[in-house]
């Protein structure tokens, strides 16, 4: 069965996982198609961190099907350096090598694990720093960089691997404030360029802004779903509308 | 230089204070293969103290229950015995077992002579610290981190060798330097089995010169700084070692 | 701004580290160590018992003279609590010298605390056995200074080199927030120091002190060296008193580490409770 580009990118259906005796998603189905941008929101412990490391392989699903490019991540026999090489993600604590040098950081997936040419790998990873604006940041530890900062070196590791899709999960939520903007408008010119985004998050006004659907999760359910306009201005279920007024 | 050496002995006709290890040159040889024995003990010693800690570490790692116990068990009676009774229980006690091998004179002797029972007592002490040092050091290694190598697409043994190796040897090198200038200051417990290290042939010494004190704070000047050069050298190579902003 | 950029890298450190505190579990239980030497003990035992039947047996041996090894032991742990006693009190001093105002005595600390640190256990019981007088007099009156007393002097020397660090790490490690913060309620240096700093690192104190104190327990066997009649010195005289006997050296040795393990072992335990307990509590 090949995947076709008309068909959606990353195909969740009903995805069940429990960490033990608790049950975190019940049942969570979503497509995200080539190019979009897609935003998870939902109160602290609705599963919407848990549903995107599954994407990645990190967790495992006990009962349904995610499909990445139409290969099955729920499979024991998952080639996950295949995966991995489709789906890049960036973490909510950053979680860069703290003994390599930001550049370093960068090149080092592309070097260890698709083993390409040193040379080619750091003229691209250059490009990449300063991509993500932060050039003459190129030799500083993560240990001297700002938070923000070291989430868009993050960015800049994972892009290094050519990614399809990326994961962000509350990318921002660790940072400091006037840190936030610059990490949100890299992800922005991410999106703009076309790379297809699924991003766990607390920031509604960039996620109205920049997405073009987005899914409110409530205690491992998807409750609601829609496009921003008509989800923040007519959102009907009565736990989304409590939610967006606590939070707008 | 003969000159300088002279002068000490002038400086015990006039005032009485006693150096026969600089004037004299069969004790100054034998202080000096003192020195030479504590060094090569010591280096011996750190050499299979670290094969022990390496090899406990990964041991304790095990799956299998009776391989981790026995590994806990060893490190807990021989950080909580005194190292002296080792000493002496490895070479009376099971020394006495092992078979006598004939020697190039026709006679009888132990198969082991007490410079190689100082250095298996001393190395299983100071490795019984060197596998909880090292384990430790694996465990500080934040899980995120090792989660971000694999994301990126990183096997085990690539995360093993780029990520948790070179920041758990980190972590755990003030710990193992502090362990190393132990176990220095232990190989003068080897004295009590007489092998022919500093504090033994400084008793020599004192015994055929009858020149207690003067040999007392020879032997604690020289310890200090042994052992404060030790510190140095560690101290600066730790500081080389450092990364901006990784540990405190 | 430099101090919160490197704490805000800081959490992933630092959960890292309190995992691995928390984690530091010593899931060997007491019995594991004692079932070791135990079965240690009994396989010489029985495989020697049996070589020589005409003398009298293993087990004989060991308990006829268990009671004098235990009186030894006894010996040990007096010595023990002296040499920590006094090495307590010298080091608390010597440690708030190296804390102190004024450059020369904060100097002059470290070095006497650098000197003894850096020397070995042994050659500071040496340095004590053979430069202590045998007796000295006060006001016309002779005090004899037995060897024991030598011996724990000399063992409270590198006690109190390390207690002085102890206290030294201690007071460096409280934020200097609360110096700040007690200096702007008008406390003096000696108020701030007794009332705020010092109860607040008593609890930081206490494991290092104790691991301390266990060290030194098993470093009380070195007196055996200089000539003191402790435990290890008592077996020597036993072993040798039932005709130096081979079979008897791994028991009796045996028997000695056990004891040192029963009384060590717990400290050991506790202190790690103590340090996982204040580690949460922060």
């Amino acid at each position: 069965m090949s995947w076709t580009e008309d068909q959606p990118m990353v195909s969740i259906k009903d995805v069940h996982k429990s960490f033990g005796d608790l049950e975190v998603l019940k049942g969570v189905s979503l497509d995200v198609k080539k190019g979009e941008v897609i935003c998870i929101i939902g109160p602290s412990g609705s599963g919407k961190s848990t549903l995107i490391r599954c994407v990645n392989a990190l967790n495992d699903i006990q009962q349904g099907s995610i499909r990445v490019e139409g290969q099955e991540v729920n499979d024991p026999d998952l080639n996950k350096l295949e995966l991995r090489k489709k789906v890049g993600m960036v973490f909510q604590q950053y979680n860069l090598f703290p003994h390599k040098t930001a550049v370093q950081n960068v090149m080092m997936a592309p070097l260890r694990v698709l083993k390409q040419d040193k040379s080619a790998v750091e003229k691209k990873a250059r490009a990449l720093i300063k991509k993500v604006r932060l050039e003459g940041k190129e030799d500083a530890f993560p240990g001297e960089l700002s938070g923000g900062q070291q989430q868009r070196v993050a960015i800049a590791r994972s892009l290094a691997m050519n990614p399809d899709v990326m994961l962000f999960d509350e990318v921002t939520a660790a940072l400091d404030p006037e840190t936030v903007g610059e990490v949100l408008q890299t992800i922005k010119d991410l999106a703009e360029d076309g790379m297809t985004c699924i991003l766990v998050t607390h920031e509604m006004g960039f996620a109205r802004e920049v997405a073009d659907h987005i899914y409110f999760t409530d205690r491992g359910v998807i409750v609601e779903h829609g496009p921003p306009a008509s989800f923040f201005d007519e959102a009907k279920d009565p736990r989304t509308k409590e939610f967006l007024s606590q939070i707008l | 230089m003969e000159t300088f050496f002279e002068w000490f002995r002038v400086l015990y006709d006039d005032t009485g204070i006693n150096l026969p290890f600089l004037y004299d040159s069969y004790d100054r040889g034998r202080m000096f293969d003192g020195f030479l024995m504590t060094i090569k003990l010591s280096l011996v010693c750190l050499f299979f103290s670290v094969i022990i800690g390496i090899i406990g570490a990964w041991l304790q790692g095990s799956s299998l229950k009776w391989t981790r116990r026995i590994i806990n068990g060893y490190i807990q009676i021989f950080r909580n015995t005194p190292p002296l009774v080792q000493l002496y229980f490895f070479y009376f006690a099971i020394g006495s077992l092992l078979p006598k091998v004939q020697n190039d004179w026709g006679g009888q002797e132990p198969l082991l002579g007490s410079f190689a029972w100082a250095a298996i007592s001393l190395s299983f002490f100071a490795g019984a610290f060197n596998v909880e040092i090292f384990r430790s050091g694996l465990e500080a290694v934040p899980e995120s981190t090792v989660e971000a190598a694999e994301a990126l697409g990183f096997n085990r043994l690539q995360v093993y060798t780029d990520i948790t190796l070179p920041l758990a040897f980190r972590v755990c090198l003030p710990a193992l330097n502090n362990n190393l200038v132990n176990l220095v200051k232990t190989t003068t417990l080897a004295y009590a089995i007489a092998v022919p290290e500093m504090l033994y042939e400084a008793n020599q010494i004192w015994s055929d010169n009858v020149n207690v004190t003067e040999m007392m704070l020879f032997l604690l000047v020289a310890y200090f700084l042994l052992v404060g050069v030790l510190v140095w050298v560690m101290n600066s190579w730790e500081r080389s070692m450092k990364i901006p902003g990784y540990g405190s | 701004m430099k101090h919160t950029s490197a704490q805000s890298i800081l959490p992933v450190l630092l959960q890292g580290k309190g995992k691995a505190l928390n984690g530091f579990d010593f899931s060997p239980k007491l019995w594991h160590g004692v079932i070791l030497l135990a079965v240690c003990l009994l396989t010489s035992t029985i495989s020697f018992a049996q070589s020589a039947p005409a003398k009298i047996s293993v087990i004989d041996a060991l308990f006829r003279w268990m009671p004098l090894l235990l009186q030894g032991f006894v010996f040990n742990l007096v010595i023990s609590v002296f040499a920590m006693a006094i090495g307590t009190a010298s080091g608390a001093a010597l440690g708030l010298g190296q804390i102190s105002p004024n450059v020369a005595i904060r100097k002059v600390c470290w070095f006497v605390t650098q000197f003894f640190r850096n020397s070995p256990w042994l050659v500071l019981l040496f340095f004590a056995m053979f430069l202590l007088p045998f007796e000295f007099s006060v006001f016309g009156l002779k005090i004899p200074l037995p060897d024991w007393l030598k011996a724990t002097v000399g063992l409270s020397l590198p006690v109190m080199a390390n207690v002085s660090e102890i206290v030294r790490g201690a007071v460096n490690s409280l934020p200097s927030g609360q110096w700040e913060a007690a200096e702007s309620l008008a406390f003096s240096r000696r108020q701030t120091l007794w009332e705020i700093i010092l109860p607040q690192c008593v609890k930081r104190m206490l494991p290092p002190w104790m691991n301390l104190y266990a060290i030194l327990t098993m470093a009380t066997v070195l007196a055996s060296i200089v000539g003191v009649s402790e435990v290890m010195t008592l077996t020597g005289q036993a072993l040798a008193a039932e005709g130096g006997r081979t079979d008897l050296l791994a028991p009796f040795y045996s028997f000695v580490l056990l004891i040192f393990f029963i009384y060590c072992y717990p400290i050991a335990r506790w202190t790690v409770y103590l340090e996982q307990k204040f580690a949460v509590k922060g």
